[in-house]
């Protein structure tokens, strides 16, 4: 276990990352070469799957088990949902521009695309609410019927996640207006980035399975 | 002597250094967010028009596709080294089945 950590020596001919124009960064000294924190983040959405695919099998299972109405699939505002999921791709556009900002070393650009990417996702997230608001006035709560409580779970339990997302993405534009992320720190953003696309992805399997699916 | 693990860290190391080189510009994200929002508007035109096992197939297909697109292109793991691949399509591999199993034991026996 001990050579986890260990510096990797470059072999002959081998190209160092000071070659490619890059600056040497200390978390990078692994031997694979991967952050040990970028190799969390993957590691954690990779048990996320688990999660979530825990809650989607619940809901698949419980979707036409109800003995009592309403449910979902007769308040589902299709056309609303989809310009909440176009919000939320977007989203994943303005991140990885947000990356590809930093990586360059352009800050104040970091910053325009992290602040539309926490605009974006709270924009889904009112909507989120709204929905939920909507479908409760109806007559459709978490104890209304099992597939109810299924939906809400689901969605609620994504909606955690997207709200999590602004905050980290509310405290990076916090620390980066305090110019403690430089170009060398980029991977903070990239790291933050993968979780947000992750949300996005999460979303993206929501999205046909619930809604779209009859 | 070369270790099959400093092979694989040699591997990796490569493989991170090169996938810096390989991330699309600007203009190609907007075109992949663009492609991704085209898929959502047919996912949205098909679930209008039928509603048949068909349908069901299309819809899991757009599903599958997009959610690769973000994976490779925006999350980068399609540039990225194989040791995150492995992480990441091994959790969802392990999710696939596990619940797969479970949808289909609950299914065949209605519990």
């Amino acid at each position: 276990m001990a050579d986890i950590e260990a510096t990797v020596e470059p072999t002959p001919g081998q190209e160092t990352p000071q070659a490619h124009g890059h600056a040497p960064d200390e978390s990078h000294a692994t031997s694979t070469g991967i952050s040990n924190a970028k190799m969390a983040m993957w590691a954690f959405l990779g048990s996320e799957c688990l999660l979530f695919g825990a809650l989607i099998s619940t809901y698949i299972l419980y979707r036409h088990k109800s003995v009592s109405g309403p449910t979902p699939h007769q308040l589902y505002d299709i056309p609303f949902t989809s310009v909440s999921s176009f919000v939320l791709l977007m989203s994943s556009l303005s991140m990885v521009l947000a990356v590809a900002a930093i990586q360059r070393g352009d800050e104040r650009r970091l910053r325009v695309w992290l602040g539309t990417t926490a605009m974006l996702g709270s924009v889904f997230i009112a909507g989120q609410i709204y929905e939920f608001t909507s479908f409760i006035r109806r007559g459709m709560t978490i104890k209304t019927n099992v597939t109810s409580g299924a939906f809400y779970v689901l969605t609620g339990f994504h909606g955690v996640h997207v709200t999590i997302g602004i905050i980290m993405l509310l405290s990076l534009i916090n620390l980066s207006v305090r110019g403690k992320i430089p170009q060398s720190k980029a991977e903070i953003i990239e790291i933050a980035g993968l979780y947000w696309h992750f949300v996005d992805i999460v979303w993206i399997i929501i999205f046909t399975v619930v809604y779209l699916i009859p | 002597m070369t270790t099959a693990l400093e092979s694989d860290a040699e591997l990796a190391t490569d493989a991170a250094l090169e996938s810096r080189h390989h991330h699309p510009s600007d203009l190609e994200y907007i075109l992949i967010a663009l492609a991704l929002a085209v898929m959502t508007a047919v996912e949205v035109g098909i679930y209008y028009l039928h509603s048949d096992s068909l349908t069901i197939v299309v819809l899991l297909m757009l599903m599958a596709l997009k959610f690769s697109i973000v994976v490779g292109f925006f999350m980068h793991l399609r540039f990225d080294s194989p040791v995150l691949r492995r992480l990441f399509v091994g959790g969802l591999m392990l999710a696939g089945t596990v619940y797969t199993i479970v949808l289909f034991i609950f299914g065949i026996y209605h519990v």
